[in-house]
């Protein structure tokens, strides 16, 4: 069994990671805004409110991971140094690898950075 | 590795050159005006862009003026209320988003070594409409009627017809209309970027302008049309007082703030993005050296592409959302500043390693970069919740956005017409008025706005139109106004350098600036914009290919000639940059000057409720484009490939997915799904506002809205079929499907309206009704669209221009249908079973 999926020659794999940041902020921005919003309509707690998005983050920073594990074969696991400015598939897919990994780092950064406040934030004060 | 062919004799090339030249002249006399090649488009647009600036640069200074001594009585408070109004709208509208479409249009075809943007036409159209619509919102302030609710309309101030006049009207529907240019431009550069690159031109050789610009290009398919959407909301409450912002029917004018900056925060970057493109060319040239970390500067602008789209909430921290959503975008928006320092500092980087030639263009750029990381840093501050509370809406607000506009866009879009200002007539501007102007611009600047930091911070409002004597306020008001005439004398300066006669200068070489990426190949004097096009394999073409721009100039590559008197270019592949198809682009035209000024016709009639006008201009608007569309795209060429030079020969025609035209299809239904998703977005946030939000009015029911989304996806399943039998060559029966699908798509867009419209849905008495039938109304306006569509292919195929081998309209129309098709699921499903489930 193949531990990494097979490889994928697309321009849109650089914008995996950003995508998933952008899917994580979604879920925290509207899962605290409609709990706050409409108290009534959920039965649970804000505690498990930010546990929920504690599990988010986790899964989401494994995705990240992922697409950065990915990016990083793509890169020839850094055998090979920028700039990748050689007119040559191999390096133009070099190129894609690395900044795909450069996106994978500043999204998980941003991951991170999105969910701090549910570490810290008890209730819906406005 | 390709060789270029080899050197013709003299007279061959001349006559081959005789020919392109023809080809790509423009007309004379007053057809000039019908041009609609990218070189004269960008000047125009720049020029219109930089008229705009003027304009409202001049209302500032009123503005100053008036603010200088407390008390003043200079201007009336109403006067001073359109001025800030239109000195915002105008300068973020009408100059800084145009300007960077303007440089792009200009600049992009010959940096990728192409001849042309894949759609002239559309570029010509996003022209006159952006001309017209930005006429007639600055006109207005002369007649008294200037929009005066600030450049971000919030209501309740501005949807009041009383307070706010018909100035809100041509602030909405104006603008609307110029959103509409601005997205042709983002369909027009996407594509461009992706599919019209020199062979050889792979995404890792790109230059870095292509890149930020194809970032930004699709950051405006997901900023502008909420702000589409939020202006469809408003007209629909200012023309039909349907309550979406009224709270006492259901409303709120926290949706609106909502869509406003959903498209407002990256409305930012779209504007420093490019202009920082424009220091990514010019840094290289001035180290003499490629740029240091090329990768990092892709991650800088993608990065900051996705993160601007999480911070919109910053603008809205006084609103009293709950904190911890505050939170959120407080975070997001301190995690910005990575990538935005990245660029910096790449750019630091490339001066260290090379040996940096000082000039006025590096001047301008490193000038506004102190300016820009001055207000960048003010911003992290304001992006913290407490910190914004104090400093909401007070002078220090105002002294951030100008330190971080002015330093991250004027001053680098200055930069780039003292190093690009060669291209156009092969003259240099003035290095003395240059420095001048610099030095005034950078001093005035300072003097103005560093103040309005310490104003801010002692309490002063801002959007007053006067203050009183005794508040402490007094002397740095008459510095920031003494600044801002300083300031004012530099941009003059600028003027006064561009427009200044030239004729005893000598032209000068072709490159001047010893700079090593294609656009210096251009030759000002011609209109082909490259003589052949050029087989790449560098990032740095004019350094690493040294006989490269000697090859292009003999006509020793791919399309050097125009034998069939057509406008040609090449279409490569989306990475590898591998030629696919010869495209024939549009040549001169009034259709594009037509169409634009009918549909600005539309807006302007419909602000001044002209219902028959309105109903005029659209009929022609509607057959201008039609004639354009049947005239001017699919055509079935007369052989079915060309011969392009260096042994190549490329098909003519190509259909679906390598085709521009599917692409473009794609970008634009992309946006028109952003602005649709912005009204569900509008539908669920009343939902989250209200305890019970139909308030007790009666929905739409389950039947009518089912039925509708089930025909609407039969409908659907009629223009695949169409497609898939006009593959197979079966005549009758393709014409008989598409004609099935017409009366479909009617009688599903019948079911659609009926439900609304049995159980008596009055939209004026509760916002519930309101959104019920603004997304209906959505999904029947792009049904009768797409009705058209099926009419269109039809008609096409009686006229044998849509074949079983011509397929790019039907494939075109079943890409609009999948679209489509998810457009009235959703609706349906949406208005149908949502309150219905809970």
């Amino acid at each position: 069994m193949r531990l990494l999926p097979k490889e994928v020659d697309s321009l849109w794999t650089l914008f995996t990671a950003p995508v998933v940041w952008a899917g994580h902020f979604l879920i925290c921005y509207v899962s605290v805004a409609i709990f706050c919003a409409k108290p009534g309509l959920l039965s649970f707690e804000f505690g498990s409110l930010r546990l929920g998005i504690a599990l988010v983050t986790g899964a989401t920073l494994v995705a990240i991971t992922l697409s950065a594990l990915l990016a990083w074969r793509q890169w020839g696991f850094g055998a090979h140094d920028p700039p990748h400015d050689d007119p040559t598939r191999h390096d133009r897919i070099l190129f894609q690898g690395f900044a795909t990994l450069l996106l994978s780092g500043l999204s998980f950064v941003a991951v991170v950075m999105t969910a701090l406040p549910a570490m810290f934030m008890t209730e819906c004060l406005r | 590795m390709i060789r270029p062919s080899d050197r013709l004799q003299d007279d061959e090339g001349d006559a081959q050159a005789a020919r392109l030249r023809k080809v790509w002249a423009n007309p004379g006399g007053w057809r000039y005006w019908t041009s609609v090649n990218n070189t004269q488009i960008g000047l125009w647009y720049a020029a219109t862009a930089f008229i705009f600036l003027l304009f409202a640069g001049v209302l500032a200074l009123i503005m100053r003026a008036q603010l200088a001594v407390p008390g003043n009585d200079l201007i009336s408070a109403d006067f001073y209320s359109q001025a800030f109004t239109l000195h915002g709208t105008v300068m973020m509208f009408l100059f800084a988003v145009p300007i960077f479409e303007a440089v792009a249009i200009f600049l992009l075809p010959p940096m990728l070594g192409a001849r042309e943007l894949p759609f002239p036409r559309l570029g010509a159209f996003g022209f006159w409409s952006f001309l017209l619509g930005g006429i007639f919102v600055c006109g207005s302030i002369f007649f008294d009627a200037a929009p005066s609710s600030g450049w971000f309309m919030y209501p309740p101030l501005a949807t009041d017809e009383n307070l706010s006049g018909i100035g809100a009207d041509i602030w909405l529907l104006g603008l609307s209309f110029i959103e509409v240019a601005s997205i042709a431009a983002a369909v027009e550069l996407i594509v461009g970027i992706m599919k019209c690159r020199a062979p050889g031109m792979r995404i890792n050789l790109m230059p870095l302008f292509a890149w930020y610009l194809l970032i930004v290009a699709g950051m405006i398919l997901f900023a502008f049309p909420p702000l589409i959407a939020g202006d469809i909301l408003f007209e629909l409450q200012r023309m039909f007082d349907w309550p979406f912002f009224d709270p006492a029917r259901g409303g709120d004018p926290l949706l609106w703030q909502h869509l406003f900056w959903i498209f407002g925060h990256p409305e930012v970057y779209i504007i420093f993005l490019p202009s920082i493109a424009l220091m990514a060319m010019i840094v290289p040239t001035f180290a003499q050296r490629p740029i240091v970390g090329y990768s990092w500067i892709v991650l800088a602008a993608v990065g900051t592409g996705f993160l601007s789209f999480g911070l919109w909430v910053h603008h809205m921290f006084a609103t009293g959302l709950p904190q911890i959503s505050l939170a959120f975008f407080s975070a997001a928006s301190e995690a910005v500043a990575i990538p935005t320092a990245v660029q910096i500092f790449v750019f630091i980087a490339t001066m260290l390693a090379g040996r940096v030639i000082p000039s006025t263009p590096m001047l301008f750029g490193m000038g506004g970069i102190i300016i820009f990381v001055i207000g960048g840093l003010t911003g992290v501050m304001v992006a913290v919740a407490p910190f914004d509370w104090q400093a909401h809406d007070t002078y220090f607000i105002v002294a951030h956005l100008h330190y971080v506009l002015i330093g991250g866009m004027l001053f680098p879009v200055i930069a780039g017409i003292y190093y690009y200002y060669p291209l156009i007539d092969a003259k240099h501007l003035s290095d003395r008025l240059g420095r001048i102007a610099f030095w005034l611009m950078f001093a005035g600047f300072n003097v103005s706005f560093f103040p309005m930091h310490l104003t801010g911070l002692l309490g002063m409002p801002r959007r007053v139109f006067t203050y009183p004597d005794d508040v402490g306020w007094n002397g740095l008001n008459l510095i920031s106004t003494l600044g801002a005439f300083v300031f004012a004398a530099g941009i003059s300066l600028v003027v006064l350098d561009v427009l200044r006669p030239k004729h005893r200068q000598r032209r000068g070489e072709q490159n001047p600036w010893n700079a090593g990426t294609l656009e210096w190949i251009s030759e000002p004097k011609e209109n082909w914009g490259v003589r052949s096009i050029p087989f790449v394999a560098s990032r740095y073409p004019l350094w690493d290919q040294p006989a490269l721009a000697r090859q292009i100039g003999e006509g020793r590559w791919y399309l050097p000639d125009a034998e069939e008197g057509r406008r040609e270019g090449l279409v490569t592949s989306v990475l590898d940059a591998r030629p696919e198809q010869v495209l024939r682009v549009g040549g001169t035209s009034y259709v594009t000057i037509i169409s634009a000024l009918s549909l600005g016709a539309v807006f302007v009639a419909l602000t001044f409720k002209w219902w028959i006008a309105t109903m005029v201009a659209a009929t022609v608007c509607f057959c201008a484009i039609v004639y354009w569309l049947w005239t001017g795209t699919a055509e079935i060429p007369e052989k079915a490939e060309k011969e392009v030079g260096v042994g190549l020969t490329l098909p003519l025609y190509t259909s679906g997915p390598p085709s521009v035209g599917w692409w473009a299809m794609f970008i634009t239904m992309v946006g028109d799904s952003t602005a649709f998703a912005s009204l569900v977005f509008g539908y669920f946030f009343y939902w989250t506002i209200h305890d019970d939000f139909t308030a007790g009015v009666i929905g739409p029911g389950m039947k009518w809205p089912l039925l509708s989304a089930a025909l609407f996806v039969a409908a659907w399943l009629m223009v695949l079929m169409a497609r898939h039998l006009n593959g197979r060559g079966s005549i009758i029966l393709t014409r008989a499907v598409l004609a099935v699908g017409v009366v479909l798509a009617v009688v599903a867009s019948t079911a659609g309206f009926a439900g609304p419209w049995q159980y008596g849905m009055d939209p004026r008495a509760h916002v519930y009704a309101a959104i019920v039938w603004l997304l209906t109304a959505w999904t029947l306006v792009h049904a009768a669209t797409g009705a058209v569509m099926l009419a269109y292919c039809l008609a096409r195929h009686f006229a044998g221009r849509l074949t079983k081998d011509h397929d790019m309209d039907i494939g075109n129309v079943a890409l609009y249908w999948h679209f489509m098709a998810i457009t009235a699921v959703v609706t349906f499903i949406v208005i149908g079973l949502f309150p219905e489930v809970l």
